[in-house]
């Protein structure tokens, strides 16, 4: 496996995990609560759509030209990680709450009981793993045919997607918990660092630019994104210590 | 209606929470592409630009009081 093809498993991955985590932990409220067979028949409906919409933008998306592909694909991948990074810089500051999936149950467990339960079909319990699974995909399904399409190795980063969700199913049926002691947080972090670098790597390789040393520049360009970002949290978390001091 | 929903789902999940950073990133791959229209080696503007653009949208953010003990640390 060479060092891109690493580089977007790993992305892949991550990425994918994260979501399913926080697909799952709404899916098992609403299960617990209400009643198992809608949210999973919502599960298998969001499923399916997923599905499709792979099946659909996935042959489009290989039949763009390379240059006019990776400005897309970079453009997108580099307004999706910038917002990931700044949001897991504001995190890791304490600018902003941390991803707490425990919190996130009781909430969805207290609306999903709040709601009367249905004398036949379950609407509300469908509706909703519907909707989790769907938002929570749709990000993994576009992260997977982006990266396949460009790398041109969609069966990779697919079977990385899949290997994330398996691997969050297996342990979430384990534990029949929130997975609360999955390391969110971070694992955003370095999607956001991930997912700036390969925008920014093709989105200007697709603009015309020549990146020295061809593609093992995207190594460096990883560190230089990571370090810059840890240097954006230092910096957020000096302006609490101004204040504790001014104070 | 339909459409209207769908057309804002649509940017709701690209554009997302922060317009400036969905701008960002149109910038710093069309000034690349400006540039390199005019024949400059411009390999550097695009990670230049977004990251500038990221810490412009982390100014005046700071540690709330909830966090700033556990952040501390």
């Amino acid at each position: 496996m060479t060092g891109a093809q690493l580089s977007l498993a790993v992305s892949v991955f991550l990425a994918c995990a994260v979501e399913a985590v926080e697909a799952f932990t709404i899916v098992l409220a609403v299960g617990t609560t209400r009643r198992w067979r809608p949210a999973l028949g919502g599960v298998g409906a969001a499923t399916l759509a997923l599905a499709v919409i792979v099946a659909a933008l996935g042959p489009a998306l290989t039949a763009l030209p390379l240059g006019v592909l990776r400005v897309i694909v970079g453009g997108l991948l580099l307004t999706f990680g910038l917002q990931w990074l700044r949001k897991a810089i504001l995190r890791a500051a304490g600018a902003k709450d941390k991803h707490d999936e425990e919190a996130i149950f009781r909430e969805e467990e207290a609306e999903a009981a709040a709601v009367p339960a249905a004398q036949g079909f379950d609407g509300y319990a469908f509706a909703i793993s519907f909707k989790a699974v769907l938002l929570e995909g749709l990000e993994v399904a576009f992260i997977v045919l982006t990266f396949g399409a460009n790398q041109h190795d969609v069966g990779l980063a697919a079977a990385a997607a899949a290997a994330a969700v398996l691997a969050v199913l297996g342990a979430g049926l384990a534990l029949r918990a929130p997975l609360s002691r999955v390391p969110e947080n971070g694992m955003k972090f370095v999607v956001g660092v991930m997912l700036t670098s390969f925008g920014i790597f093709w989105g200007a390789e697709g603009a015309g630019a020549d990146w020295p040393g061809g593609d093992a520049s995207l190594a460096a360009l990883v560190a230089v994104v990571a370090l810059a970002a840890l240097a954006m949290v230092a910096e957020v978390r000096s302006r609490g210590a101004d204040r504790a001091v001014a104070g | 209606m339909i459409l209207r929903r769908a057309a804002l789902a649509a940017w709701d999940f690209v554009v997302g929470d922060d317009w400036r950073l969905a701008l960002a990133a149109v910038l710093a791959i069309g000034l690349t592409a400006v540039a390199c229209a005019l024949g400059l080696s411009a390999w550097w503007l695009a990670p230049l630009v977004a990251l500038i653009a990221l810490r412009w949208t982390l100014r005046g953010a700071r540690p709330s009081a909830a966090n700033a003990s556990s952040t501390s640390s």
